[in-house]
């Protein structure tokens, strides 16, 4: 047992300090600064800072306090994963904040502090650490969606959140109360090593993981536990949503990763079974459920819980391929998901909520840029070559077939078609209607900063994957 | 010269593609600005594509030529490896001369949203030529779904009265039989270190190809250690492939895109779709199903004939019945692809050689065929036959260019349907008279609704008022159109050079499906088995 607490210790929370004192200074900053704007570019500087420490713990392997927390390649490729999306959050919301005429600096404080919590998800190898980032991301987010304060949607959106973020918390624990139950240790590893002593089918164990899979499905919107999902993401404003579906799902993900394949690890026949019931079920419900919206919002919503379902073939598969999958499906599924969710904050403007389908209608006769660009996120989300959204599904499809899973991966690639037909709903309104306003439309330079590194990433990753690859590959190496 | 000559396949595939991203810039105002820019990038890749006829070794006709084999993807062994065989040489010529004429054809009949259009077609061709080329299935892959957004535009904004339906119903099914098509290349692709393992030789050969876990996408990679896959595994990747290209083809009963999408896409669309996109299916059978999956491929023989057969009749009755003139030509691709595929699954040398100078036979006539429809629809706005009657008293010249690819349609000799055709049905009856039997029986249909069709339009006299002040047929549509005619009879008449170029990478696909002793003894198929007896 490593001595509790050491001076280096400190280094391998650089980032997240960072983001946290960031975070109480915009607080403060809040009460005499009249330009919010200026807080949200403090925020992506606190984020920048946090990114340059990240960067300089790259390559190093090391377990801190006590071993419950962990500095690897999987938790700095998933830190860097919040930091994009907490930055391209920020980006979008600058002007969209003050359409809503609610330009406050908490905003942006919460945003760097659920940032603050997920990198601590991805870092935790052990229960309670866990736990406590989670809640400081959920509570965070809650408030976020319920942003909206005149916005009886908004308001509705953060109390289902709220209690049934609440509720799943709650199971997990109760998961979580039973591995501590039955091993004497929150750590990860010594979950692990418990359970592989304990007799095949031995009831509590599979109550925990069962509780414990509950929880989690929860969190990632896992049919039959998704029904929050698309009310929370409908009623939240668009930048939260933007940020929820991306920077909240990875690190529910990365958060999934190390307590399926490290702490359950040893009941995994059991969990693969239950898995790919509610995979195959995420999939196809969120896939066929999208279709009849015509809400963008929760049609993506419902487009969101689908990825979700492709994302747990990963974790089915659980080798080599299937979790470099994982980590490389969430990296593009950040940009690609971000830069249409901007096009959407794009259409919002004072007198218009630009949320329903015919909203989009002509959009290519107004903007044909951000038009143009709306098809490449779709086609990437579809999985369509050359974009991003391919390679990220050609991971996932290749991980099923190679461990064997042919069926998982035919239904798989059946939904990747169907989910083709409802982004093309949009395609069509965009390009094929004619315009219901004449006006054009201009984007804010955040918006426009933020459709472009959405974009490059999105083609740069389709075309030459290979650097991105090495990178998701690497994130497979768990450190304990 | 040197570096062109090296790099000249990756040259003519990109070259629409260089002209699109400058087109981009053009203010789409300027409609002949845009109309003269596009028509010079395509007939200039034409050109490009020109010598790749005059340097292909006709003598290592089986053999890769040009070929550029670069890493691309290399954690995963996905190459940037193009080259082309005998087969592919005849596809791309094809291709670049299809394109020029289809974009030609649309100067006057696409009035709106003209710069979209020809970025779209222009993508199509670098789509088209890039499927054709590659060598890799990674490669292969993404060019044959990079195509699909482009036809589905095509279809969806300048298409006729159901164009939504129409492209969207195109775009989901290519979309599921290709994603279908991919778990097949997967499954290949991870069962490929374990049997180069057990062949040392091939393992040897294709090092270069593979990342480190020694997994490839190389498709000669594939065709190597075709022969030594389990039958079981074989039938299950066949079908896998049989879904994906048998909806492009499209064969019974996966045709049911096609009427749709012909019916609704513009005249250009329509060209490319007939003469290109569909030999996409059956390039894929010839180069990757056949060659990869003999076993396979020989197993599933009685099926595929069937409903190649079925095809054949079908599409040619159901043509017969239709009062919409795109629309019977339409289902008169789904007879002549049935013909195509007939051909190729007599797995002799004389049904896949009549199969591929079928395919482009095809090409050229169907193409033509519905150019002719589209000069008549840009004039009466209607397509429907009643409407019609006793145009050639107003239209000669345009009479006798519809005679013509009439007649290059049902087979008629002299010209290029009678080549292959006669060649298929000589491959069909060296393995069974069955086959030939009722294959004929298509062309019998064939000729019946060609020659009723031409009937009821052009012969005759003149009844219906709007048909009197018709023009005849102008320059810009006769350049168009001539070249296929000319092609028509080159082919019909000394088809020679055609089949020199055919003739060795088809033997070796029939050595490699049926062994090599098939050219000492020629075992017949077992009709009922398919199995060689």
């Amino acid at each position: 047992m490593p001595q509790f607490f050491q001076m280096q210790d400190l280094g391998a929370i650089v980032p997240e300090l960072e983001l946290a004192v960031f975070g109480m200074f915009l607080l403060i900053f809040d009460l005499v600064v009249e330009d919010k704007k200026k807080l949200g570019l403090i925020a992506l500087l606190g984020i920048a800072f946090s990114g340059f420490f990240l960067f300089r713990l790259r390559g190093v392997e090391f377990s801190a306090y006590g071993g419950v927390l962990s500095l690897d390649p999987f938790s700095i490729f998933f830190k860097l994963i919040f930091l994009v999306a907490a930055a391209l959050s920020i980006a979008i919301s600058l002007k969209y904040l003050d359409i809503e005429r609610e330009n406050h600096g908490e905003y942006y404080a919460l945003i760097l502090f659920a940032t603050m919590g997920m990198m601590f998800m991805a870092g935790a190898v052990d229960l309670v650490t866990l736990y406590i980032g989670l809640e400081t991301m959920a509570i965070s987010t809650y408030i976020l969606v319920g942003f909206l304060r005149s916005n009886q949607r908004s308001n509705e959106a953060s109390l289902k959140y709220f209690l049934l973020g609440a509720f799943s918390s709650g199971i997990l624990l109760y998961g979580m109360s039973l591995l501590y139950g039955i091993s004497g240790s929150t750590r990860f590893v010594d979950i692990a090593e418990t359970l592989s002593r304990r007799p095949p089918h031995d009831a509590i164990s599979l109550m925990a993981m069962i509780t414990l899979s509950a929880g989690l499905f929860f969190k990632i919107a896992a049919v039959p536990f998704h029904q929050w999902s698309p009310d929370a993401y409908e009623g939240a404003p668009t930048s939260i949503t933007a940020f929820m579906s991306v920077a909240v799902k990875a690190a529910s993900f990365a958060m999934m990763l190390r307590i399926f394949m490290v702490a359950i690890y040893p009941l995994r026949m059991e969990w693969v079974a239950v898995m790919s019931a509610v995979s195959i079920m995420t999939m196809t419900v969120g896939n066929i459920a999208a279709i009849t919206q015509s809400n963008i919002k929760r049609m993506l919503a419902y487009s969101s819980i689908s990825h979700a379902g492709y994302i747990l073939i990963g974790f089915i598969a659980g080798n080599d391929t299937g979790l470099t999958a994982v980590a490389l499906y969430l990296l593009i599924y950040t940009f690609t998901n971000i830069g249409a969710w901007a096009v959407i904050v794009a259409l919002r403007r004072r007198d218009v909520i630009g949320e329903h389908i015919d909203d989009m209608a002509g959009l290519f006769f107004r903007h044909p840029t951000a038009a143009v660009l709306m098809l490449i996120f779709l086609l990437s989300l579809a999985g369509i070559p050359p974009t991003a959204g391919f390679i990220g599904k050609y991971f996932l499809f290749a991980a099923a077939i190679e461990t064997g899973h042919n069926v998982l991966a035919v239904i798989a690639v059946l939904n990747a078609a169907i989910s083709l037909y409802f982004y093309f709903r949009i395609v069509v309104s965009m390009f094929m209607r004619d315009a219901t306003e004449k006006t054009g439309l201009t984007l804010a330079p955040g918006l426009n900063i933020a459709l472009g590194v959405a974009f490059v990433f999105t083609m740069v990753i389709g075309i030459y994957p290979d650097p991105f690859i090495a990178l998701a590959k690497n994130a497979r190496i768990f450190g304990f | 010269m040197d570096f062109f000559r090296q790099h000249i396949l990756t040259i003519v595939a990109f070259w629409p593609l260089a002209g699109m991203i400058i087109l981009l810039f053009f203010p789409k105002e300027n409609k002949t600005l845009i109309r003269t820019w596009a028509n010079l990038v395509i007939f200039s890749g034409f050109v490009v594509s020109l010598p790749l006829w005059f340097w292909f070794d006709r003598n290592a006709s089986d053999q890769m030529q040009f070929v550029e084999n670069v890493p691309w993807v290399q954690t995963i062994g996905a190459n940037y490896h193009v080259g082309i065989d005998g087969i592919s040489l005849l596809l791309i010529m094809l291709t670049t001369l299809l394109g020029p004429l289809a974009v030609l054809s649309s100067w006057s009949s696409i009035e709106n949203r003209v710069k979209e259009y020809y970025v779209f077609m222009l993508m199509l061709q670098v789509g088209m030529l890039g499927v054709f080329i590659s060598l890799d299935f990674f490669l292969f892959y993404v060019f044959w779904e990079v195509m699909l957004v482009p036809m589905y535009f095509l279809i969806g904004v300048w298409g006729g009265p159901r164009k939504l339906y129409a492209g969207i119903k195109f775009f989901l099914y290519t979309l599921v039989g290709s994603v279908l098509m991919l778990l097949g290349i997967l499954a290949l692709y991870f069962i490929y270190p374990t049997i180069a393992a057990q062949h040392p030789e091939i393992a040897a050969q294709f090092a270069q190809t593979t990342n480190a876990a020694g997994h490839t996408f190389d498709v000669l990679a594939f065709h190597a250690i075709g022969p030594y896959l389990a039958d079981n595994f074989q039938y299950w990747i066949f079908l896998a492939f049989f879904v994906g290209f048998a909806i492009k083809v499209p064969m019974f009963p996966f045709h049911t895109w096609l009427p749709d999408a012909h019916v609704e896409a513009p005249t250009a669309g329509s060209v490319i779709l007939a003469g290109v996109l569909l030999k996409m299916g059956t390039y894929g059978f010839l180069r990757f199903s056949l060659p990869i999956l003999p076993h396979g491929t020989t197993h599933f023989v009685p099926l595929m004939i069937t409903l190649s057969i079925i095809g054949i009749v079908y599409g040619a009755l159901v043509a017969m019945m239709q009062p919409d003139m795109k629309k019977l030509v339409a289902y008169s691709s789904v007879s002549h692809m049935g013909f195509v595929m007939l051909g190729m699954f007599a797995l002799n040398p004389n049904g896949l050689n009549g199969s591929i100078i079928q395919q482009i036979n095809h090409g050229i006539s169907t193409g033509a065929l519905f150019l002719i429809v589209g000069m008549i629809y840009e004039r009466r706005h209607t397509r429907e036959i009643a409407q019609f009657g006793g145009i050639s008293n107003v239209m000669p010249v345009f009479a006798i260019v519809f005679l013509i690819m009439t007649m290059s349609s049902i087979g008629l000799p002299l010209l290029n349907g009678f080549i292959g055709e006669f060649t298929i049905m000589m491959g069909a009856l060296q393995e069974n008279i069955w086959w030939a039997v009722f294959a004929g029986s298509g062309i019998v249909l064939g000729a019946a609704y060609m020659l009723w069709l031409y009937q009821r339009t052009m012969l005759g006299k003149v009844e219906n008022p709007a048909n009197e002040k018709l023009l005849d047929i102008n320059a810009r549509e006769l350049v168009t159109i001539v070249p296929l005619i000319i092609m028509a009879f080159w082919i019909g008449l000394y088809p020679a050079p055609f089949f020199r170029v055919l003739d060795k990478p088809v033997n070796k696909i029939v050595a490699q499906v049926r062994g090599q002793d098939f050219f000492q003894g020629a075992p017949k198929l077992n009709a009922e088995t398919g199995a060689p007896r």
